[in-house]
């Protein structure tokens, strides 16, 4: 299953997306149960394309929240497909494509 | 700043080396290697050396952008925030917590027919300005909100 839920809506040639990524963001501050340092874990890079453009890159730090949500907007066209992915600091990747509706 | 991003670029591709490899054998476009994760910054510690590595600059002049955040958050764990501006040509914009241990939170490279506006959920470990950095016509302006937090969101 995808960690990454997204929605891309047109409305008068403006596209707004919403989206939702199953991650932990784990700051590196933060302790266990047994009192130790849980390691950062974060997302660092969100790429958003359409075709073989580059419509928004985002770069992320340990303080976007746990499962983050990012929302953004672009020119673009209904039935495009938006393809939207990301990349953490530990090498973990995922993407998922959707039809801009 | 120039410097700075090369330091960057090429940390990320000797690192990476199947990277290099690949743009090598024109696997990658060009466009995704500029996509390099700009560490250094995201680890500055203090306002002022953040807006350095950040952006290369510390010097911006208040510009027309809107910071939409809660006035008090009651959980600095989760705290919504929305960036937009009506400047044009915006190429980059960025989002800080002052009073956060690294203070830039995240950074936007816009691409082609990209509205200036993002919109995420932050950690804020305390009460602090949070500051949106917008870079219009290769310039970077500044505009301040500062946020009340009742239960800080940063470790423990």
């Amino acid at each position: 299953m995808s960690t990454i839920r997204v929605r891309a809506q047109e409305s008068g040639g403006v596209v707004t997306v919403r989206a939702l990524m199953t991650h932990p963001m784990e700051t590196g501050t933060s302790k266990d149960s047994a009192g130790n340092l849980i390691p950062p874990h974060h997302i660092e890079t969100v790429l958003a394309e359409v075709g073989d453009t580059t419509v928004m890159t985002a770069y992320w730090g340990v303080t976007i929240s746990r499962n983050p949500f990012f929302q953004f907007q672009f020119a673009g066209n209904k039935g495009d497909t938006l393809k939207l992915s990301w990349s953490d600091n530990k090498g973990e990747s995922d993407s998922t494509e959707v039809s801009i509706g | 700043m120039t410097s700075n991003k090369r330091r960057v670029f090429l940390k990320g591709t000797l690192a990476a080396g199947t990277v290099g490899v690949a743009v090598g054998a024109g696997l990658l476009a060009p466009s995704k290697l500029l996509a390099a994760f700009p560490a250094d910054a995201f680890k500055a510690r203090g306002f002022e050396n953040s807006l350095q590595a950040a952006l290369g600059t510390t010097d911006m002049p208040a510009g027309d952008i809107e910071i939409t955040a809660p006035e008090i958050a009651e959980n600095g764990m989760v705290v919504p925030v929305t960036v937009e501006t009506g400047m044009s040509d915006v190429s980059e914009m960025a989002l800080f917590v002052v009073e956060n241990g690294a203070p830039l939170s995240s950074k936007y490279v816009l691409g082609a027919g990209a509205v200036p506006m993002f919109a995420t959920r932050i950690k804020m470990g305390q009460s602090s300005d949070v500051v949106a950095a917008v870079k219009s016509n290769g310039t970077w302006y500044s505009a301040t909100r500062e946020v009340k937090v009742t239960i800080g969101g940063c470790g423990g």
